[in-house]
């Protein structure tokens, strides 16, 4: 191991060590710490200046109530579903056959095909968003929480064919082969030979992709609007615009709206982390 | 007991009949958007939803809050792609891409049936593009200085007159370790009304209009004087520190905070300020003291208005909407909510203290400026405002500004 | 029908498969590539008809200060935050124990990467608030004055990029830690005996093996500095007077903004953006061709 095992060193690193890991961390989540404070501030102490003093009282179930109640964002955490839940259903989808077909297959073009895929995934979004509002007003689904979670597929699909393919590519081969022999049918080889392995890269991806695409800014500003359809980035933004120097406010609704992910990562996170340092280790 | 069912049958039927009915034939679904998330706008707009649909009970209406600066960039997406029944917007230049992208409604037949054409005589200009009328104005309101009174009668200052009075009574104020001047100019178009002002009072209204028309240029000797009378305020420490950090709103607390003495804004500042605790002994307005003399004082009031898209669904209702909005009552009702002045001839202007003195101010002028970022084309806005919150805290860049301002104007007035 | 399908499964199943996902890329990603070149050619506000300019827009842009503006902190952009790498490993290395609860330890050290840069742009302005952020709390208390980073125009891009690097440092971290997890114990061990320690060990034993990791890192980090759009538009909009604008966030203020709407001048800046892209991931597929032809 590397760096040396703290237990082996000296009585005094040891203790240092353990001190310094929460001094650390605290230091490491100041900010987040201040908004967690903030949120459960009340108004008069926020008008009044008392930022960081102890609050005249606590605001915590006030101020969350506050953000459900005069705010949308019950509205845009339900929109962010919307378009997340069906985006990873999708994009697994097409992935999972993108990666069989570029994992499994030798044919001309695979790595024409495989390396648009990887190409795609570092493409500046600018250079797409004209065009795809376009598009996405020109078949009726501009401003749908449906037309957003599409593009969100497509683009997806770059990224999780790549993991896709390379998480097969590592399958025993002879699987296959020995089910080829049998008969088996191409399809058939797909849904029960290959499917079943491929459970923890459908894991990792859920995951990975739920994170993504619920916190997605940029996309939901340019193909929603109005709390209609807008998920719960750009309602937050559109909130913080409203909620003008009310920063208790502004803090519990940012905290609301990064829950989701957090008890997802805290839920799946042996997945999340396999997904993420994909290719960190050889 | 037959005579029984057969009543419930009947009422049953009706019952069908009704539902049917009011969901297909008469029920109007009337789609509002609209920018007024500000707490008094959104009252505003509240009533005057409630009172219309007590008139007009077979018309439901939504309506979609946006964020004040947020709507600015949705408008254009909506519009073309979502568009709802009624939408509000601003009068003058501001609306001239939308008109002339064919995604605005004419209404003249709101205007005629109604007899706008006299009772908003005033206003028929800033509506008018191509001889047609292009939405219906609900409300205006008047730009001034807004001031702390007690501050000013405890440094012993009364209010400024002209440009001298007006200098001394910063120095006055600086000295007692007061900012004078408040602002908050994250979002550009707060400083865009000190400009328009130091403009409008150094070079004239004629001047003023020929410049965001485009007929003049940035580098001007004239544009220059204006811009040397703002820097003598910039050099003498006028406004608010770190002013660039902060949106209008964030900008109102020094003032309440007693920490800064006045605030060159329009008159929906009012509202805020009172909530936050400012009394009537406080708080006070004049008008933009003279700075060249002789030059006849014009004023900018910004006329806010209603517009029905082209690509509405329901155009029918918007229209009696617009009707409604126009009447002279209803538009003294919801001014006084919105703490703003009425369009209608017939409407009174309320009470209150900034309200009359607003009225009798903007009575007095036929010289109404609509605001900075309306008179001018976007693209110059922009460049202009950017340019303007630039000089505000790099005065000495002057030069720099002025040329990139008129490169810009080379290009956006084509 | 049948019988062909039998006979040609093998060089027909590949491209059964791939149909869906690729057709959905060519339509959303590919294709728009190509329509915002053409794009860029014409002068066009969105709503009405397209003139053709030419090459007008890029001829403007070579005049543009602000263009030259957003260039220069795209590249101060990527240089700092590479700064992540290091970073990350380092927290990776303070991290990299067996104490009780480090798990809960690592998991909170990652935590800022799940949450949304929206939030923390958020977060972030609120720490830098020029009268109540606790950042300048603090340098008040140690005898400071307080600074508006996001209000200074020779502060604001770094004060970006540290709230960016925030998440981005996190990111790496975990990437460092999968690594060091892998680092062949043996290798250390003899190192150890020919008495390597610290700095010589970590350059000459460690870092090698952590090559890979070290690769997804510079990829990931660079795709995130060249996609620094969200904090700028939540913190800054860009200003003060444009001195935070970077080309992806100036090129949606031409052609998104309140003020914009010049769609063919924004096409014109995502293609310059996109041209300096096309240089890296260039150079990324050459890497992934070479490794797969090594296989």
């Amino acid at each position: 191991m590397f760096p040396t095992p703290i237990e082996k060193t000296s009585l005094n690193s040891q203790r240092l060590y353990k001190i310094a890991l929460p001094i650390a961390l605290i230091f490491w989540l100041l900010p987040l710490i201040a908004v967690a404070l903030t949120s459960i501030r009340s108004a008069g102490d926020i008008n009044a200046g008392n930022y960081w003093g102890w609050p005249t009282s606590f605001n915590m179930l006030e101020n969350y109530t506050a953000v459900f109640t005069n705010s949308p964002i019950g509205h845009y955490i339900l929109n962010s579903f919307k378009v997340t839940i069906p985006t990873v259903i999708g994009t697994l989808a097409l992935s999972c056959m993108t990666g069989f077909a570029l994992g499994i297959y030798k044919f001309k073009g695979n790595m024409l095909v495989f390396f648009m895929f990887v190409a795609g995934n570092f493409i500046p979004f600018q250079i797409l968003m004209v065009p795809v509002r376009d598009f996405t007003l020109s078949i009726g689904m501009y401003n749908t929480t449906m037309g957003l979670a599409l593009f969100h597929i497509a683009f997806q699909t770059g990224f999780c064919t790549l993991f896709m393919r390379n998480f097969i590519k590592a399958l025993p081969h002879e699987l296959i082969e020995v089910a080829r022999v049998e008969g088996v049918s191409e399809i058939q080889i797909f849904w029960y030979v290959v499917m079943p392995l491929m459970k923890p890269a459908i894991a990792a991806l859920s995951v990975l992709v739920f994170t993504f695409i619920w916190n997605d800014y940029f996309w939901a500003t340019v193909l929603t609007q109005g709390a209609d359809t807008q998920p719960v980035t750009a309602g937050l933004a559109s909130l913080n615009g409203q909620w003008v120097s009310s920063w208790h406010l502004v803090s519990a609704g940012s905290i609301v709206a990064a829950m989701p992910p957090v008890l997802m990562f805290f839920a799946m996170q042996k997945h999340f982390i396999a997904g993420l340092t994909l290719g960190a280790v050889k | 007991m037959k005579n029984k069912k057969m009543l419930f049958k009947k009422k049953l039927a009706a019952a069908i009949l009704a539902t049917v009915f009011s969901s297909s034939v008469f029920a109007g679904n009337l789609v509002i958007n609209s920018d007024t998330s500000d707490p008094a706008p959104k009252k505003a707009f509240e009533e005057l939803i409630a009172d219309f649909e007590a008139a007009n009970p077979d018309v439901k209406v939504t309506l979609n809050l946006f964020d004040h600066e947020g709507y600015k960039t949705s408008i254009r997406n909506f519009l073309t792609a979502d568009a709802p029944d009624i939408a509000n917007w601003y009068a003058g230049n501001r609306m001239l891409p939308y008109v002339n992208a064919g995604l605005f409604e004419p209404v003249d037949d709101v205007w005629e049936e109604n007899g706008l054409n006299k009772s908003m005589a005033s206003a028929a200009a800033a509506m008018t593009i191509d001889g047609k009328k292009w939405g219906v104005p609900y409300t205006y309101y008047q730009w001034g200085v807004y001031y702390r009174k007690d501050l000013f009668a405890a440094n012993d200052i009364s209010v400024p007159t002209n440009w001298a009075e007006f200098k001394a009574a910063g120095a006055k104020l600086t000295a007692a370790g007061i900012t004078p001047i408040t602002i908050g100019t994250k979002y550009l178009w707060t400083a865009a009304g000190v400009f328009d002002y130091l403009n409008l009072r150094t070079n004239g209204y004629d001047f003023h209009m020929a410049l965001t028309k485009g007929e003049i240029s940035w580098t001007d000797e004239r544009v220059v004087k204006t811009m040397m009378n703002w820097k003598e305020l910039v050099d003498a420490g006028f406004f608010l520190e770190n002013h660039a950090a902060y949106s209008w709103q964030e900008a109102l607390a020094p003032m309440v905070q007693g920490k800064a003495a006045m605030y060159i804004m329009g008159n929906f500042a009012v509202a805020p300020l009172r909530e936050a605790g400012l009394k009537a002994d406080q708080l006070g307005f004049f008008q933009f003291p003279e700075i060249t003399k002789g030059i006849p004082m014009a004023e900018d009031a910004p006329t806010d208005t209603l517009h029905i898209p082209a690509n509405a669904k329901n155009k029918v209702d918007a229209k009696r909407f617009l009707a409604f909005v126009a009447q002279a009552d209803v538009q003294t009702k919801m001014n006084i909510t919105l703490g703003q002045l009425p369009i209608n001839a017939n409407s009174k202007a309320g009470d209150d203290e900034f309200l009359q003195a607003g009225f009798k101010m903007l009575s007095n002028t036929s010289q109404v400026a609509q605001f900075f970022d309306r008179d001018a084309p976007a693209e110059m806005a922009k460049a202009g405002m950017e340019g303007f919150q630039e000089f505000m805290v790099k005065p000495e860049r002057l030069d720099t500004i002025l040329k990139r301002l008129e490169k810009v104007r080379a290009r956006a007035y084509k | 029908m049948r019988a062909y399908w039998k006979a040609n499964q093998l060089k027909l199943a590949p491209w059964l498969f791939l149909t869906p996902g690729m057709l959905m890329f060519a339509i959303y990603v590919i294709m728009p590539i190509f329509q915002s070149v053409d794009i860029s050619l014409y002068a066009w506000d969105g709503l009405g008809e397209k003139t053709y300019v030419g090459l007008d827009n890029y001829k403007e842009l070579m005049d543009d200060e602000a263009f030259y503006k957003s260039l220069e902190n795209n590249i101060i952009w990527l240089v700092l935050y590479m700064l992540a790498i290091p970073a990350g490993l380092f927290v990776a290395l303070f991290l990299n124990q067996t104490v009780r609860g480090i798990r809960i330890y690592k998991s909170l050290f990652f935590f800022p990467f799940v949450i949304s840069q929206v939030v923390v742009g958020l977060v972030f302005s609120w720490f830098y608030d020029p009268t109540n952020g606790l950042m300048n709390i603090l340098l008040n208390a140690i005898g400071f004055d307080s600074i508006a980073v996001l209000a200074d125009e020779d502060y604001v891009t770094y004060g970006i990029i540290v709230a960016g690097l925030w998440p981005q440092t996190a990111y790496c971290m975990i990437l460092y830690l999968t690594g060091l997890n892998s680092v062949d114990s043996e290798q250390i061990e003899a190192a150890r005996l020919d008495n390597a320690k610290g700095w010589r060990m970590l350059w000459y034993i460690i870092l090698p093996q952590l090559k890979p990791a070290t690769f997804i890192a510079v990829v990931v980090t660079v795709i995130g500095a060249l996609r620094s759009f969200d904090l700028i538009s939540i913190m800054t909009s860009g200003g003060p007077w444009g001195s935070s604008r970077v080309l992806a966030y100036y090129m949606y203020e031409q052609a998104f903004s309140e003020y914009g709407f010049r769609m063919g001048y924004g096409a014109a800046i995502a293609v310059v953006l996109f041209l300096i892209m096309m240089l890296y991931i260039g150079g990324f597929l050459y890497k992934m061709y070479r490794d797969e032809r090594g296989r």
